[in-house]
């Protein structure tokens, strides 16, 4: 569903963050991208979402070279993918509903449609009684799955979450691991890049290490630990 | 779904989400509408004073002729064949002929005609009156006139003229030049507030890339909201102007009646179209080129 051909990114002031990395993401994988930071897991992230074009090298998601994409073409690339981020991006000024419905107005969804999907999302996220509390009424595990409903919403093929529990304590990230892994096992793709190294060891994913841009491991239920 | 169901649902959230974000950036918001309220009242104080102006000179202008005395053993052929030459003289408007029996008859009027008792004869020339389509043709005219054959003399005012049309031409100039500049400043002072409320919604903006916005779903509740806050400024600009204009006028023409002023309302009206074009113009661009720069995720 997802590979990288060749790809590598060079930024303009002359740091390599991609050298020449190989991939592929197969429907219904649950990867995790693993590396010190630098190691180039935000650049592989942007890289797939069309944020940034690579230097060398090709992007084949779903089917299409994302790399040639126009730019009126890349908003609907982006709908296919759910992003979710460590530092949460929620509109302070919408309620839980309207975060989450914002996500589906951007399609041009209707009402009807909204009033049906958002709460469906909230219950899978365990958030059906706050739908009308605003984020700084929440806690940072709540805020975070506001983000996973959020995502989720356009039944995205693909669901990348950078460093999701990044300011989040340990139970309350392995309560949203727990939801990754069911929204995983309902057939969506996951990719987190993450250094918490307790959480890859227990789950027993496919991990991809990274290192100084390059690829250093790919292993099927691996453990953290990279260099070697 | 159908598309235009989709682009409904689309619509209603545009106006939705543009009129939200003027309620609750209300004080912004004020102070868009202020700052485009007071820099198009200015810019219409100016444009109604360049009207006046510009109606002033024309006046003045518009009492410019040539008079243009012929010789006085001319034959009415030679009189009606340099009728057509003058008329083909280039920037000439009319030709009036005015017989010196008219002349004469003219002045006994003007100054009385026991005045004139004991003229036995006409002492005054045939002559034509000459306008020109543009005034400021006037010296060139005559002078091109004064070489004809069969011209005695031509008048016009010489060197008053020269001097008046230096001063109307002056009176325009300044004020193209103060609205020109006055125009900037109101573009400028606009993009500016619009932009500082763009600015305090980049967060906003770059969210809604990542959920995979178009750049014209994203744009176009501002260009809603710049194009309210325009279109609302300009239209207190112009109600304030109005009123203030009509107060201003009936003092001064109480005062020097004969200032020919402009005072019908088919007369200022494009002034007050002018204002609220602008208003909604700098709206629209203050506000897409103000997102623009935000669009670039």
């Amino acid at each position: 569903m997802l590979r990288l051909y060749n790809v590598s990114k060079v930024y303009p002031n002359g740091v390599t963050a991609l050298d020449n990395v190989n991939l592929h993401v197969r429907r219904g994988d649950f990867l995790f991208l693993v590396g010190p930071s630098g190691a180039g897991k935000t650049t592989l992230a942007r890289l797939v979402f069309r944020e940034e074009l690579p230097t060398r090298g090709q992007v084949i998601f779903n089917g299409k070279n994302i790399v040639r994409l126009r730019a009126r073409e890349i908003p609907f690339h982006r709908r296919k993918i759910g992003m979710i981020f460590q530092d949460f991006r929620l509109l302070p000024q919408k309620n839980v509903f309207e975060n989450v419905a914002f996500a589906l107005e951007v399609t041009g969804a209707s009402p009807k449609e909204i009033k049906k999907r958002v709460p469906e999302v909230l219950g899978l996220v365990g958030l059906e009684g706050k739908a009308k509390m605003f984020p700084h009424q929440l806690s940072g595990g709540e805020q975070q799955r506001v983000c996973v409903a959020r995502a989720l919403v356009n039944n995205p093929l693909l669901i990348i979450a950078d460093e999701p529990t990044g300011n989040l304590d340990p139970e309350t990230s392995w309560e949203l691991m727990k939801l990754f892994q069911r929204i995983n096992e309902q057939g969506t793709t996951i990719i987190m890049a993450t250094h918490a190294w307790d959480i890859v060891n227990a789950m027993k994913k496919r991990v991809v290490a990274l290192a100084q841009g390059r690829i250093v491991r790919d292993e099927e239920s691996g453990a953290y630990s990279y260099g070697a | 779904m159908g598309l235009t169901a989709m682009a409904l649902n689309t619509v209603r959230y545009y106006f939705r989400e543009a009129f939200t974000s003027l309620r609750r950036n209300g004080w912004l918001s004020l102070a868009s509408i202020g700052t485009v309220t007071v820099s198009l009242f200015i810019l219409g104080c100016c444009l109604l004073l360049v009207l006046n102006a510009n109606k002033l000179a024309g006046a003045l202008e518009s009492m410019l002729e040539i008079s243009v005395f012929l010789k006085n053993d001319l034959a009415e052929e030679q009189v009606r064949r340099l009728r057509e030459e003058i008329k083909f003289v280039p920037g000439v408007a009319e030709v009036e002929f005015i017989s010196k029996e008219q002349a004469l008859e003219k002045m006994r009027q003007s100054i009385g005609a026991d005045k004139l008792e004991g003229l036995d004869y006409n002492p005054l020339p045939d002559a034509f009156r000459v306008k020109t389509i543009d005034p400021q043709q006037v010296p060139r005219v005559a002078g091109e006139i004064a070489k004809l054959a069969g011209v005695e003399e031509v008048r016009y005012g010489q060197g008053l003229v020269e001097k008046l049309l230096m001063v109307t031409r002056g009176i325009r100039m300044a004020g193209w030049v103060s609205m020109a500049v006055l125009g900037v400043a109101a573009v400028f002072l606009i993009f500016t507030t619009i932009r500082v409320s763009v600015f305090s919604r980049r967060r906003e903006i770059n969210i809604m890339k990542y959920l995979g916005a178009t750049n014209w779903f994203i744009r176009f509740p501002f260009l809603l909201e710049g194009m309210f806050l325009g279109v609302a400024g300009a239209f207190l600009a112009a109600v304030t102007v109005y009123y203030g204009y009509f107060l201003i006028i009936k003092e001064v023409s109480a005062l020097i009646p004969f200032f020919p002023l402009a005072n019908q309302l088919n007369e200022i009206s494009p002034v007050f179209a002018c204002i609220i074009g602008l208003g909604l113009v700098i709206g629209a661009a203050g506000s897409v080129l103000s997102v623009h720069r935000f669009l670039n995720v």
